[in-house]
């Protein structure tokens, strides 16, 4: 019984994942599902191990029989042949149980070496399945669910589930059945201590389950708070810096020394339920089992009951403790797999982006056109007004256009509908005449290249990373991509472009990995280009060095470029100022500082300067 | 545990496999430092894990002393059942058909008394070693985050967040399983197996021995299991490891996922790492079913031979049959924990790593060390004046690989003095602020503050001396105004909103859901990068220093912050000491002194204007940058 908390206990936690396990979008107010309709969603992953489950419970249910069944053949072998000193008799009951001795090994051996392989599996299939539809949802859904949440359903959940059907499932069938044929046993040697042997099953099996109840409260909020105590250490962690510069880190040794206790009281009180049931589990059956040997004894001794009875008696009643005991333990771990089946599927369940879009090409050369586009997060405030109320804005093929405007004005916002990371709430976009809606996703995006503001390397090379803007695009478009960007640093890499970069490799600077994210959009030259601030992160030599070479890019593309800085508006053509969830004014450069205030006040800083005399370049 | 397991329940129970602990992996800097040292781990001191678990267990001593002496009496309270029914069945039933009660009397009440005794002393136990367990995980994570905090930045820029993280989670997670299980399970076995030994040779020493002669095959087994299961955890501990950084980059960037179209290419990357896990997993859980079926073959071998041999002694009368009887219940006993060895060799194996790990950590000493008598700024005379005075002399720097960032070094700034300085990247800007914070200590030569050594100033002193504003704008969890204090703890509100209303922040801030009482990570999501520079400038006014700098700490602002932000420093630097490292030459107009950097040297010093006059480097650059201008 031991060791099946130890491993209900211990799934592989981190401490942080579970931490905001309350705060999980629909996770809080969801009523809880029966337990059973839950697990049974599993059922399309264990059916492929289906007959392996079964020959795993058939194992494990035989051979807990061979177990029982030996203290019967003591039992025998202590009446029979020893009583009677027929050594004859003893040896087809010594062969016996050695015969049930090695079934019981081979059983139980059987019963794990079924599941092993199958079972990882299925925990693999689980896992890839959910990757694959995690990769597929839209943005705004990993908007709502933190990296930590999604990680523990695919690491914590996945091991428990597999757990589930590896070992609660199994002796939550097999304890049932070894108690039934316990029960048969112990009435067929003496009903009378049968009786006294049953009297504690009900109160234990009530006591564990109510303990369980209010163990696993205590054990989630000693998850809760490592969580909390997680997530102090890794702030702590990443804001070294902030800490040292202020000489804080005292009082934040302060906020961690608070809730390191509050932890350790959690873990005390969590001791105490333990030390409670411990007691009872260990010394109720005790209890019980003395007066067995007391009455057992009495009965021996007036013939009613043979002594050989008595040992078997004794020895099956010891051994029926552990399918009694477990039992709320096996529910519990029920429970457990059921909620973690339950947030596999909330993440399956969520509905896929419909993609219906069947257009191969684009029409005539029309540029973007975004007519009466609106947007509004999902999660915003029900009484704010949308972010986007109402775009209009044309840009002409071949055109670069700038957009600008205050930050939090929707800038990025806007260009993260044209690849459909966001979906618009209201009115259309069109590439060269056709709605963005009529083509599928794969096409658009290939269509459409963007570099991020935050530029986001993944563990790969630096060429892999650089042309994954352009599958099949070889030496000289990675060496052109670079040259733009220029990324020369690459070539003084440890291995040049074949260096690993990202969290398992190198980790380059803020400048060095906006260039990079800056080449894998230009890469393949793709017919529009959007351009999140894209020099943000660069010194001002480098910054002039890309701006020439990207005036080149841009010449040949259509191109929608975010700036927060004079030098990068001067790469376009034309000027669009947002505002107030609507374009503002469209114009060149000069023509908006002439007339459009809100852009001479972004662009300058100071509202009230005039035009003339600055605006020479 | 300590139930007295019977056959069935030890014989089979649990899944016992390498639960592969899931390392954090943290979210990766906003910046991420250049690695200056290639060292995968830091090495760890021989000795240094004993030593720190020496220096853990030593402050209880007592307690667990009186735990073991707990469990030392509860497992012969435990253990006297078969004992008593041997008793029973030799002297008590003979003497009750002689109408004696008395012997059945006594053993009942043994029974009773032990059935008594030994949950008391269960409960008494799982109280004291839980106390103890708590007490040692509680100090040994205050260390390990105390460490970490003291430990200088060069270590923290070559050992990442995510493994100093998985130091104070699953490392410690590790241990506390091993402590609060393991441990105890170990202790517990290793008595029960003990008492039955002896109580074995007591009955029958003959049966005793034959059947202690089995110990050897099962511990080589236990061995070959421990070695082969070892090598599988170490597999299943990498794949795992990167199975969740495949993943956790993969959703953290799931904008240029889908953007970039990686979704088919990262299901077959996943799909790798997936299929290794899996593979790891099953390996380790065919290990344990190997080690779970040859030592119940051997155990019941055995059985069968002491059984049998144990008939004869009993037909030769040399043996009595409650002895073979009790015999029998024992030995079943005897090979109970063969599985539960199993889970202890797993738990001790990961719980020895992690205490190797985090003696690791804690051996590392902080470069930049306290000093053991720390002097005192010298007071502010001047009201006028709030600066300080700085002094590098010949101030030199490299990495511990010998790579020299920073030739010998002289600057002299004077009190109140706003310099800026400029130059390509690599020149060396950020390493001059770095000192200057002491994030570093110099390789050669010092840097006087009003002519103190940097050095000698305790944390406290030099903090109140010097603060600076980085680039990397992180907010703890918290409020806004919360995130802004830091800067100055105590800080009323009132002072807290001037500071944001100072340096611009304050409409944007107000504009939040809850205002000032936002929740960053609640409601903060979509706070940009600029809103949370100008957070860190009020945090920086709000702490009022005597020496500010500012590293590339506008890089996100657009241009109406950036004015923002130095009209506020027109003020807020007034009389300040004040060393603005920028690659935005608009910021440079608000500084006494220009600095120009190249490859570590000063090239170019004089006010702004003196240097666009010039025909240097300062006055290309600035004039490239007039003309990007509007």
């Amino acid at each position: 019984m031991a060791e099946n908390r130890h491993d209900t206990d211990n799934p592989p936690t981190d401490g942080t994942e579970k931490t905001d396990e309350t705060a999980g979008p629909g996770a809080a107010a969801a009523p809880r599902r029966s337990t059973v309709r839950s697990l049974l969603r599993l059922w399309p992953y264990a059916r492929a191990v289906r007959g392996r489950l079964t020959v795993s419970v058939t194992a494990a249910t035989l051979g807990m029989l061979s177990t029982l069944a030996v203290p019967v053949i003591l039992g025998r072998i202590v009446d029979g042949p020893l009583a009677t000193r027929d050594l004859a008799a003893l040896w087809p009951l010594v062969g016996l149980l050695l015969l049930v001795g090695l079934l019981e090994a081979g059983l139980f051996y059987t019963r794990r070496v079924v599941l092993a392989r199958p079972l990882a599996g299925l925990e693999t299939a689980m896992r890839g399945d959910l990757f694959a539809k995690l990769q597929r949802l839209p943005v705004s859904f990993h908007d709502r669910w933190g990296s930590g949440q999604l990680l523990s359903r695919a690491t914590a959940d996945m091991y428990t589930m597999r757990l589930f059907l590896a070992f609660p499932l199994v002796f939550l069938i097999v304890n049932s059945v070894m108690f039934l044929a316990g029960t048969a046993v112990m009435f067929t040697q003496d009903w009378r201590l049968a009786l006294i042997a049953l009297a504690p099953v009900v109160p234990l099996f009530v006591l564990t389950r109510s303990f369980e109840h209010g163990y696993s409260g205590a054990s989630r909020r000693a998850q809760d708070q490592n969580g909390d105590l997680a997530t102090v250490v890794e702030e702590s962690v990443l804001g070294i810096r902030i800490l040292k510069a202020f000489g804080r880190h005292r009082s934040m040794a302060e906020r961690f020394r608070a809730q390191s206790h509050e932890l350790r009281r959690t873990e005390l009180h969590k001791a105490h339920l333990l030390a409670n049931l411990w007691a009872v589990i260990v010394g109720l059956p005790e209890i019980v089992l003395a007066c067995a040997l007391a009455v057992g004894a009495y009965l021996v001794a007036h013939d009613e009951l043979s002594a050989g009875s008595l040992v078997a008696f004794l020895s099956t009643a010891l051994a029926l403790r552990w399918p009694v005991e477990s039992l709320g333990w096996l529910l519990a771990y029920a429970n457990e797999a059921a909620t973690a089946t339950d947030r596999f599927f909330e993440v399956l369940d969520e509905p896929d982006t419909p993609d219906p879009g069947t257009a191969t090409g684009l029409a005539a050369p029309d540029g973007i056109r975004f007519t009466g586009v609106r947007f509004r997060y999902p999660d915003a405030p029900a009484d704010s007004p949308d972010l986007l109320s109402g775009i209009d804005l044309h840009v002409r093929s071949g055109e670069t256009m700038a957009l600008v405007g205050a930050t939090g004005s929707g800038k990025t916002t806007l260009t993260a509908l044209l690849p459909r990371l966001y979906e618009a709430t209201a009115g259309t976009i069109t590439l060269d005449g056709r709605d963005i809606r009529d083509l599928p996703r794969q096409r658009l995006r290939e269509t459409v290249a963007v570099a991020f503001e935050e530029p986001t390397l993944f563990s790969a090379t630096v060429r892999e990373n650089v042309l994954m803007g352009a599958p099949g695009a070889g030496d000289e478009q990675l060496r052109s991509a670079l040259a733009t960007a220029q990324a020369d640093f690459v070539a003084r890499l440890p291995e040049g472009p074949d260096t690993e970069v990202g969290e398992q490799g190198l980790s380059l600077s803020g400048g060095q990995r906006q260039r990079l994210a800056l080449a894998r959009a230009v890469v393949g030259d793709p017919a529009f280009l959007v351009l999140d601030d894209p020099l943000s992160a660069l010194d001002v030599h480098t910054e002039a060095l890309v701006e020439r070479a990207l005036r080149e890019v841009l010449g040949t593309t259509t191109a929608l470029v975010v700036a927060h800085r004079p030098s990068t508006v001067l790469l376009a053509d034309r000027v669009a100022v947002l505002a107030d969830g609507r374009i503002e004014a469209v114009g060149t450069h000069q023509e908006l500082l002439r007339d459009c205030p809100h852009y001479r006040e972004l662009m300058s800083g100071e509202a009230a300067l005039a035009p003339e005399g600055s605006a020479a370049p | 545990m300590t139930t007295t397991a019977e056959p069935a329940k030890a014989a089979d129970n649990g899944p016992a496999e390498p639960a592969v602990p899931v390392t954090a992996v943290g979210p990766a800097g906003s910046e991420p430092p250049p690695p200056p040292a290639d060292e995968e781990d830091i090495p760890v001191p021989p000795g240094a894990p004993r030593a720190l678990l020496r220096s853990l267990l030593g402050p209880h001593r007592a307690r667990i002393a009186v735990a073991m002496l707990v469990i030392l009496v509860q497992q012969a309270a435990m253990q006297a059942g078969p004992l008593l029914v041997a008793v029973a069945m030799d002297r008590a039933i003979p003497a009750l058909r002689d109408h004696d009660s008395g012997p059945l009397i006594a053993v009942t009440a043994g029974y009773l008394f032990c059935a008594l005794l030994s949950p008391v002393l269960q409960w008494v136990f799982i109280k004291v070693s839980a106390r103890v367990n708590q007490d040692i995980l509680l100090e040994l994570r205050g260390r390990i985050f105390r460490h970490a905090q003291r430990l200088s930045l060069d270590f923290h820029e070559r050992y990442t967040s995510g493994r100093i993280i998985s130091r104070a989670t699953s490392d410690i997670d590790a241990l506390r399983e091993l402590l609060s299980e393991g441990l105890q399970e170990l202790l517990t076995v290793f008595l029960s197996v003990c008492y039955i030994s002896v109580l074995l040779l007591v009955l029958d020493w003959r049966l005793g021995l034959v059947s202690l002669v089995s110990v050897v095959p099962l511990a080589l087994i236990a061995r070959s299991f421990r070695s082969r299961s070892r090598r599988v955890y170490r597999r299943s501990r990498t794949s795992a490891a990167s199975l969740i950084v495949r993943f956790t980059e993969t959703m953290n960037g799931i904008r240029p996922v889908q953007a970039f179209r990686r979704e088919k290419a990262n299901d077959e990357a996943f799909a790798v790492v997936n299929r290794q896990s899996a593979t790891a997993t099953a390996d380790g859980l065919l290990e344990i079913a190997r080690y779970v079926g040859l030592s119940r073959v051997t155990a019941n071998l055995w059985i069968t031979g002491v059984v049998l041999l144990g008939a004869y002694l009993v037909v030769e009368d040399s043996l009595e049959l409650g002895v073979l009887t009790a015999f029998t219940l024992y030995l079943r006993r005897l090979y109970d924990p063969v599985d539960q060895l199993a889970m202890f060799l797993n738990s001790y194996q990961s719980a020895a790593a992690a205490l190797e790990k985090i003696a690791g950590l804690l051996a590392h000493e902080p470069t930049v060390a306290e000093p053991a008598e720390p002097k005192e700024l010298p007071a502010l005379g001047d009201t006028t004046v709030k600066g300080r005075e700085v002094a590098f002399e010949g101030t030199r720097f490299a990495y511990r690989t010998g790579k020299e960032v920073l030739p010998p070094f002289d600057l002299r700034i004077p009190a109140g003095q706003t310099v800026a300085v400029v130059g390509a990247t690599g020149a060396g800007k950020s390493t001059v602020a770095k000192l200057l914070a002491r994030f570093y200590d110099p390789t050669d030569g010092r840097i006087r503050l009003d002519g103190v050594d940097l050095r000698e100033l305790a944390t406290p002193e030099l903090r109140r001396g010097v603060v600076m504003v980085t680039q990397e704008s992180f907010l703890f969890s918290g409020t806004v105004a919360e995130n802004i204090a830091i800067g100055r703890p105590g800080a009323t509100r009132e002072e807290v909103e001037q500071a944001a209303r100072d340096i611009g922040a304050y409409e944007f801030v107000a504009a939040l859901p809850d205002g000032f009482d936002t929740d960053v990570r609640k409601r903060g999501g979509r706070i940009s990068a600029g809103q949370r520079q100008l957070v860190a400038f009020a945090r920086a006014l709000l702490a009022d220093p005597a020496v500010l700098i500012l590293d590339e700490a506008t890089s996100s602002l657009d241009v109406p912050g950036e004015q923002a932000v130095q009209r506020a420093m027109r003020t807020v630097l007034a009389g300040r000491t004040a060393v603005i490292i920028a690659h935005r030459l608009s910021t440079v107009e608000i500084a006494d002194r220009v600095l120009v950097m190249d490859q570590g040297r000063i090239v170019e010093d004089g006010s702004p204007q003196e240097l666009i006059d010039g025909s240097g480097r300062f006055a290309d650059l600035h004039r490239a940058w007039r003309d990007s201008l509007v």
